[in-house]
């Protein structure tokens, strides 16, 4: 239950961070909040031989708006922050309603949007909202900096496309879209634990009211986050009913998804709980962007 | 592996210089380095939340921070607190309301408590029950200490 020996470091700007991370490749890993990563170290699960400490960055933690409505956060941004922010509130509620889901408040405070991003634990919260949220990475290394879509950066099990001497450096979420609405929901043994299945939907809809576009990303029942393709196809166009509602979901839980059994549940219970958290967070998040504009039919 | 660092930190206003490895979590820095054992460690995962205490006045898990990352900062431990003869005013609540039997989430609990009441000084049941969330009892079943919270509460407006 001890840590193995590594040497530390401590950079005190990005420049030499970066320059760190590619002396070392894959012998270093970055500390961010460290909160998954030292439980992994405490276990000898994780045994790095070189730990590049992030936390004297403080020019990685911030919430900035945009000019036009989005935001940018830099990858220190405690979870706390984020979750007590106004602007995030404002600009990003699903971010905002996210955040007391992801572990305890003891946790948050020392945790980091970046480092929960870039672990890629296939159960956590972070991951799923920012593909569901559209939301992009800024990714850094001596060598260049390159832009990643969120939908394009997680590759597989805790794997991402960050390379041993890349940095993900920036959150950047969109402006939200006109008529649109959003809902997120999970389900645990315990509030606060490791979520059994987690539901994430952001859509928008037409001048008529129907399905414009819908993204619904599920987590905890795959490598890592799942977006549930099939189940939006199904939706494009199509009023937002209940009973279209309930197919969507029963699609998202027969084609999109092929979670496994563990000790915390069964394959086939995982699958009743996407079709069930899939209902919800559609009619929660169609309701929303219908409620911004009244004259829609209910 | 003779990669050691010296830190400067203040706990409980008092500075320390020593000399750590840095693989010494900061929960072992604290009980082993400077003997203040208030501060228990259960799963050393962050879970249990028994090695709670204040980094630069935030509750925060001491067995997933490593002794030589607090160079600079400051801590609090349940030692910071009261004295026997003067206990904190949260502590005496949880004397009076039965608020713990064993002891050993105690710390964890009060440390975790003193900021929320800070900012929160009259809090809702659910609100306390929200706040203690990350920290296991297996004695008291939650009930007293949640009574001990209303009590200091109480106490502190009155």
């Amino acid at each position: 239950m001890k840590p193995s020996s590594f040497k530390y470091l401590a950079p005190g700007t990005i420049e030499e961070a970066l320059a760190i991370m590619a002396a070392h490749g894959y012998e270093a890993k970055a500390l961010a909040g460290g909160q998954s990563l030292i439980p992994m170290m405490n276990f000898r699960l994780a045994q790095p031989a070189v730990m590049v400490d992030l936390n004297n960055l403080p020019e990685l933690a911030y919430i900035r708006p945009e000019q036009g409505g989005g935001l940018r956060m830099g990858a220190m941004t405690r979870q706390s922050a984020i979750e007590h922010s106004a602007i995030i509130l404002e600009r990003a509620p699903m971010l905002h309603a996210t955040m007391p889901n992801i572990a305890y408040s003891q946790i948050r405070n020392r945790g980091t949007l970046g480092g929960s991003i870039a672990h890629a634990d296939p159960s956590a919260e972070l991951p799923a909202v920012s593909v569901a949220l559209d939301g992009r990475f800024r990714i850094r290394s001596h060598r260049k900096e390159r832009w990643v879509p969120a939908n394009a950066f997680f590759v597989g099990l805790f794997t991402t496309v960050l390379e041993p001497d890349e940095l993900l450096v920036e959150v950047e979420l969109p402006p939200m879209p006109r008529r649109c609405g959003w809902a997120f929901t999970e389900v645990a043994r315990r509030h606060h634990d490791f979520a059994l299945v987690g539901a994430a939907a952001a859509v928008t809809v037409d001048a008529r009211g129907a399905c414009e576009q819908t993204r619904l990303v599920l987590f905890s029942v795959g490598d890592g986050p799942v977006e549930a393709h099939q189940a939006a196809k199904m939706l494009a166009g199509q009023p937002p009913t209940l009973e279209a509602i309930r197919a969507a979901a029963e699609t998202a839980a027969r084609d999109d998804v092929d979670p496994g059994t563990d000790i915390n549940a069964t394959a086939e219970f995982r699958r009743h709980l996407v079709r069930v958290l899939s209902g919800r967070v559609l009619t929660q998040a169609f309701g929303r962007a219908h409620a911004q504009n009244s004259s829609f039919p209910a | 592996m003779d990669d050691r660092h010296r830190v400067t930190v203040t706990v409980n206003g008092a500075q320390f210089q020593q000399t750590v490895e840095p693989r010494l979590l900061l929960s072992d820095f604290l009980r082993h380095d400077l003997g203040l054992t208030g501060t228990h460690v259960g799963c050393e995962h962050g879970v249990c939340g028994a090695c709670t205490v204040l980094f630069d006045g935030q509750p925060v898990r001491s067995c997933l921070m490593f002794a030589v990352q607090a160079d600079g900062h400051e801590i609090t431990t349940v030692e910071g607190l009261g004295t026997m003869d003067q206990l904190h005013p949260l502590q005496e609540a949880f004397r009076d309301a039965h608020g713990l039997q064993c002891g050993f989430c105690t710390p964890g609990i009060l440390l975790t408590l003193i900021p929320f009441l800070e900012d929160n000084p009259n809090p809702s049941e659910l609100e306390i029950r929200e706040a203690i969330s990350g920290n296991l009892c297996r004695c008291t079943g939650y009930q007293h200490i949640v009574d001990a919270v209303q009590l200091a509460a109480q106490r502190t407006s009155a």
